[in-house]
């Protein structure tokens, strides 16, 4: 089964950390990311660009309409990503408790739907 | 409801549980084991009052209900060959007739129905119809909502087990004590919606009975857990009280007024039974709220109440938990132990947390009264009449501020 841990987190705090708290938390990152290898689970992740480089594209009777910023304004902001194949959800909010994020953040867990 | 059938639905609702939860296990499948329960439940009604219920009503249904799967697996397979199916089959067969060394998977069901990743409303449902057996209508009705609108809280909540993959097993060790937190709060929150209930509405107050039975069910399955029989012992006192805790209008009586000789002296017998049975230096918030209930429990009459025990106590749950609201009760019970005004001093710096909350008010009203502060208990009577939404309670304060003024 798989899931993807998607993480939520202000950003504008990420930004205010000093150069040593964010190695800090990069090398729990790699941690985490290299428990899943370890257990043979992982499906890959990746971190994502600040929100203030994202770019939201709509089509809305025929018309493509690009927009500057997210999709939704929100205090918390997707970051990154997860994907892990596990035998359960229970498997799943474990890995998620180790994503470094989840002090002060949010992690979502969702299934991904598998064809056929 | 016949009498025949009445018995059938009774003895019905105690075993199903393990039938739905065994067919779960084998298949995987909530609705199929639902459905095949159902329908064996329907056949028992035929059967039943005429041949008499069976020595082993729970191994009757059981088996019954994995015929009916059967039965409905092979009919819906015509057509249409699904892997699935066909693995659940084979497993259903695999069964035999012998059902009796099934092993009891109702711990398992209670664990998954309460899982943290539903909503709590939707582990309240699931666990009635799952593993109490109550039908959709019946928990409606108790839960004051709309029968579509629980039925498709129960959809969803199945949808999600099988979607999200929640796990249909006992937890592991690492979480167990937090799962079986969820799994009690869940059977307390049953309860209290069965307590909270007035009078007259009887299917309510058998939601009590019903949280009752789980709870058994739980202390039975898993036994040594404190908490578990914390909880069991809290909801046999607080329970046996039932037909003293309000008048014949309905109104709300306080327990220093009620008619001690109406409680359920076997209920609250069994109760303290199951305190005793516990260690007295173990702490949990339910054991110590029924130890509490216990002190009440043993008075005969209210002024045999043992009320520095019962501060002390919430002094414990206060640093197992800090509440304003747990702080309050402590303040009620030293004001109780060592006068009005010991009580005042500790009801003072809980003001500005409770100055919301009208318990707060009528308590503080209720200590002045007794200090022989009539002016500001009038004050105080009145700021919980600004603050409370309930009925019976209004009347309640009404009458105490009328009391006040004929005295004046």
């Amino acid at each position: 089964m798989r899931y993807i841990l998607l993480i939520y987190a202000d950003e504008a705090a990420r930004g205010a950390m000093s150069s040593d708290d964010r190695h800090a938390m990069y090398a729990e990152y790699e941690k985490f990311a290299n428990e899943l290898t370890e257990r043979g689970i992982g499906r890959g992740g990746d971190e994502l660009a600040s929100v203030t480089s994202a770019t939201t594209v709509q089509e809305r009777d025929g018309k493509m309409l690009v927009t500057d910023g997210p999709f939704a304004e929100t205090k918390e902001q997707l970051g990154g990503y997860f994907i892990v194949d596990v035998d359960d959800l229970d498997t799943a909010i474990e890995l998620a408790g180790k994503i470094p994020a989840v002090h002060g953040g949010s992690i979502e867990i969702r299934p991904i739907v598998d064809e056929g | 409801m016949t009498d025949a059938a009445a018995a059938v639905d009774r003895v019905f609702r105690e075993e199903a549980g393990r039938a739905v939860a065994a067919l779960i296990r084998i298949t995987g499948d909530f609705d199929l084991a639902e459905e095949a329960v159902q329908e064996a439940f329907e056949t028992a009604l035929h059967v039943w009052p005429t041949r008499g219920i069976p020595e082993n009503p729970g191994a009757w249904i059981t088996t019954t209900a994995k015929n009916r799967a059967i039965d409905r697996l092979r009919r819906d397979r015509i057509g249409r060959e699904r892997t699935d199916d066909a693995a659940r089959l084979a497993a259903l067969e695999a069964l035999g007739d012998d059902v009796q060394d099934i092993p009891d998977d109702r711990l398992r069901l209670l664990f998954t129905c309460c899982h943290p990743a539903l909503a709590t409303d939707a582990q309240v449902a699931l666990t009635l119809r799952t593993v109490g057996g109550l039908s959709t209508r019946e928990i409606a009705r108790a839960f004051l909502v709309p029968e579509p609108t629980l039925g498709q809280r129960l959809t969803r909540a199945k949808r999600k087990i099988r979607e999200a993959a929640i796990p249909y097993r006992i937890p592991p060790r690492e979480v167990l004590p937090e799962r079986l937190d969820g799994v009690l709060a869940v059977l307390y929150l049953v309860f209290n919606e069965g307590y909270a209930a007035t009078v007259g509405e009887l299917l309510r107050a058998e939601l009590c009975d019903e949280a009752i039975r789980l709870t058994r069910l739980v202390d039975r399955l898993i036994p040594g857990e404190p908490e578990v029989a914390g909880l069991l012992a809290l909801m046999l006192l607080q329970h046996a009280r039932r037909s003293a805790r309000t008048d014949a209008v309905g109104d709300l009586v306080l327990l220093e007024d009620q008619d001690r000789s109406r409680w359920d002296q076997a209920m609250l017998d069994e109760g303290l039974g199951v305190l005793d049975g516990e260690d007295r230096h173990r702490q949990g918030a339910y054991l110590l709220q029924a130890r509490i209930a216990a002190c009440h429990a043993r008075a005969p009459r209210p002024e045999d109440t043992d009320w520095p025990t019962i501060a002390r106590l919430y002094g414990e749950l206060a640093e197992l938990g800090p509440s304003p609201v747990v702080e309050l009760n402590r303040a009620v019970a030293i004001a109780m132990a060592d006068g009005p005004d010991a009580g005042l001093r500790q009801l003072e710096p809980l003001a500005a947390d409770l100055d919301r909350y009208h318990l707060f008010h009528s308590a503080r009203a209720d200590l002045l009264r007794r200090a022989a502060r009539p002016r500001e208990a009038a004050d105080a009577y009145r700021r919980a009449l600004d603050l409370t939404t309930n009925d019976a309670e209004r009347r309640f304060l009404e009458r105490r501020l009328h009391e006040l003024a004929r005295d004046a």
